[in-house]
């Protein structure tokens, strides 16, 4: 990062309140729909349905109720094979692309990794329903050669962390790879070519040059696929609704939190559950922009 | 709401990968090994197969979908029917869903636009007090997932009694930390700052250097910002699932939950007003349509967007 091609890093200073008067808005919604849910949340969180301090009774609650661990275990196990998957793949696509001696393959390789994004959201696990039905799916031979013959079998409760991460890495990894591609591309030709000169191959050249230079973006990538995982729910959300109570409502936190605020009437509880979740969201979020350098708040 | 994590919010690497593909590159000349051939094929066949396949179910009878193979296309008749029958579902719910998917999501761009475009150039021109504040207080905001205050947001929401308006959803839509990040990096590498100090000694005011010279110079990071604001919004299920009670004001991904309740293969305690699969995979084609479409004809701006938006360097 050099520091010659900014002119300066002083900013223009002008008389009166213009700063204040461009972000105003901005800091409205802030505080709007960032700090004062969370500070009420923390608040119900605290209180019990009579509005007094609870103490930690609703994180006892939550805890101890018999859907919890299997949730967090669930969630765990999930986010386990998101995380592998997304950074042997997503690195792993990305490399091989790069060597592809087409540049016109190449762009229409990353074009198609990249369309299943538009299907974000409720689109995406449709989708895969019908994949996954073994008598609609296009590749009902593949399920079919590996003993499912109904989608009830498909979706059996094991099999739903490799299901969930297929759903997730096909609608995502595509945008992954596009990055760390372009992030590729910023590796000087020059450290390639005296590496190749110095007797380099595929591999060496991949494990000792670029993977470590890419280091900072697989990072960036894991870290916002950790969050975003925790707060699985469409997913387990719509698959209990097509799977007639195969997969339960309860399969992941957040729709744990949800089932304790609408189906328990207990908010308190619902809420004790999204501050742990708020508070993994927020340690990460932070830790990242404390400790990467990715975002310098100048 | 803060950016959704599944699709990386694209801060780009540097704006040298804008040169990728130059002569001095050392891989050409080449064959391709086949192993890697195979591999990047394969992985094609999964992102492109379920997209082909959604198309062409649209065009058969749930029988044909059935029995047919899977990747021939039905008929224009049986497309015309599954259109019919899905477009009289609950009285053309399916219209209803897609206009609130519309709404929503428009308004709340207009909204994010108006906002985080200046906030972004203020940050980064600007000095005042809190200023570091909010920066930060930005980061961690985009950095969060995009379901972390939907619990929260609802009790807040309840609390001032505004569940069911549309404006629960529109305005927590408008707020797009991403976009103010995405502003702030380009105004603070892009903007030559002999422009705005030439523009200041002429007597130029604060608002009118951003209208006057900052604003049209941005018109690329408005539309990166508008787009990923767009998608997001469209694509958003959980907020408008909780903060919603009726289904005419559903946005179209939580209507496809509905949908998806009336189909028998899938639920079998489903009515009367039963939905076959051909005319769910329609409407999830229609759900689609807006963001592909997007997706398609700005696949070129988008990458260069992504890859030149970037690191501040």
């Amino acid at each position: 990062m050099t520091t010659a091609t900014r002119p300066s890093r002083r900013r223009t200073r002008w008389p009166g309140r213009a700063g204040h008067l461009f972000v105003a808005a901005y800091v409205v919604l802030l505080v709007a729909f960032g700090v004062v849910p969370t500070v009420y949340a923390i608040y119900f969180a605290f209180t019990d349905a009579g509005d007094r301090f609870a103490g930690v009774a609703n994180f006892v609650e939550a805890a101890t109720d018999f859907r919890y661990f299997s949730a967090v275990g669930h969630v765990a196990l999930y986010l386990l094979c998101w995380l592998v998957s997304l950074v042997v793949f997503v690195v792993g696509l990305a490399l091989v692309l790069h060597r592809l001696t087409s540049r016109a393959a190449g762009t229409a390789l990353r074009l198609f990794y990249y369309i299943p994004g538009a299907l974000a959201g409720a689109a995406s696990v449709l989708v895969w329903l019908f994949m996954l039905d073994p008598s609609v799916s296009p590749v009902s031979f593949l399920l079919r050669a590996s003993g499912f013959d109904t989608f009830g079998e498909v979706v059996a409760p094991g099999h739903l962390p490799v299901l969930f991460t297929m759903i997730a890495f096909w609608t995502g990894a595509g945008g992954w790879i596009v990055v760390m591609y372009g992030a590729l591309n910023t590796i000087s030709p020059d450290l390639l070519e005296a590496a190749r000169i110095d007797g380099a191959g595929t591999w060496q050249t991949a494990w000792r040059i670029q993977i470590p230079l890419l280091r900072k973006w697989i990072v960036y990538m894991v870290i916002l696929a950790f969050a975003g995982g925790t707060q699985l729910f469409v997913e387990p959300q719509l698959l209990s609704q097509a799977s007639v109570g195969v997969a339960g409502r309860d399969y992941s936190l957040n729709q744990l939190s949800y089932d304790f605020a609408f189906q328990n009437d207990n908010v308190n509880t619902a809420a004790a559950i999204s501050v742990e979740l708020l508070v993994i969201g927020v340690v990460v979020a932070g830790v990242f922009v404390a400790r990467s350098g990715f975002f310098d708040a100048d | 709401m803060p950016t959704d994590t599944r699709t990386p919010p694209l801060v780009g690497a540097s704006t040298r990968a804008a040169h990728a593909g130059s002569p001095r590159r050392s891989r050409a000349r080449k064959l391709p090994n086949p192993l890697s051939v195979l591999v990047l094929a394969l992985f094609a066949v999964f992102f492109v197969l379920p997209v082909l396949w959604l198309l062409l179910a649209a065009t058969k009878t749930d029988d044909q979908l059935v029995h047919g193979n899977p990747l021939s296309f039905g008929s224009w008749d049986a497309l015309g029917d599954n259109w019919s029958a899905l477009t009289t579902f609950g009285d053309g719910a399916i219209f209803r869903w897609l206009g609130n998917s519309a709404l929503y999501s428009f308004i709340a761009l207009a909204i994010t636009l108006c906002v985080a475009i200046p906030a972004g150039y203020a940050l980064a021109m600007t000095e005042f007090r809190g200023r570091r504040t909010l920066l930060v207080a930005t980061l961690v905001v985009m950095l969060m997932p995009n379901a972390t205050l939907v619990v929260p947001l609802f009790l807040e929401v309840n609390a001032v009694h505004l569940i069911g308006s549309m404006w629960s959803i529109i305005l927590p839509y408008s707020f797009y930390p991403f976009g103010v990040y995405l502003t702030y990096i380009y105004f603070s590498t892009a903007l030559p700052r002999d422009l705005i100090d030439a523009a200041k000694l002429d007597g130029c005011s604060q608002f009118g250097v951003f209208s006057h010279i900052a604003l049209p110079l941005a018109a690329p990071i408005v539309a990166l910002v508008g787009f990923f604001s767009f998608v997001a919004n469209w694509t958003n299920y959980f907020l408008p699932y909780v903060l919603l009670p009726e289904s005419g004001q559903f946005p179209v991904q939580v209507g496809l939950g509905t949908l998806l309740d009336a189909v028998p293969q899938f639920n079998p305690t489903a009515g009367t007003a039963a939905v076959e699969r051909p005319e769910l995979a329609l409407a999830t084609l229609l759900a689609i349509t807006p963001v592909l479409v997007v997706f398609l004809f700005s696949q070129r701006f988008l990458v260069a967007g992504m890859l030149a938006g970037a690191t501040k360097e």
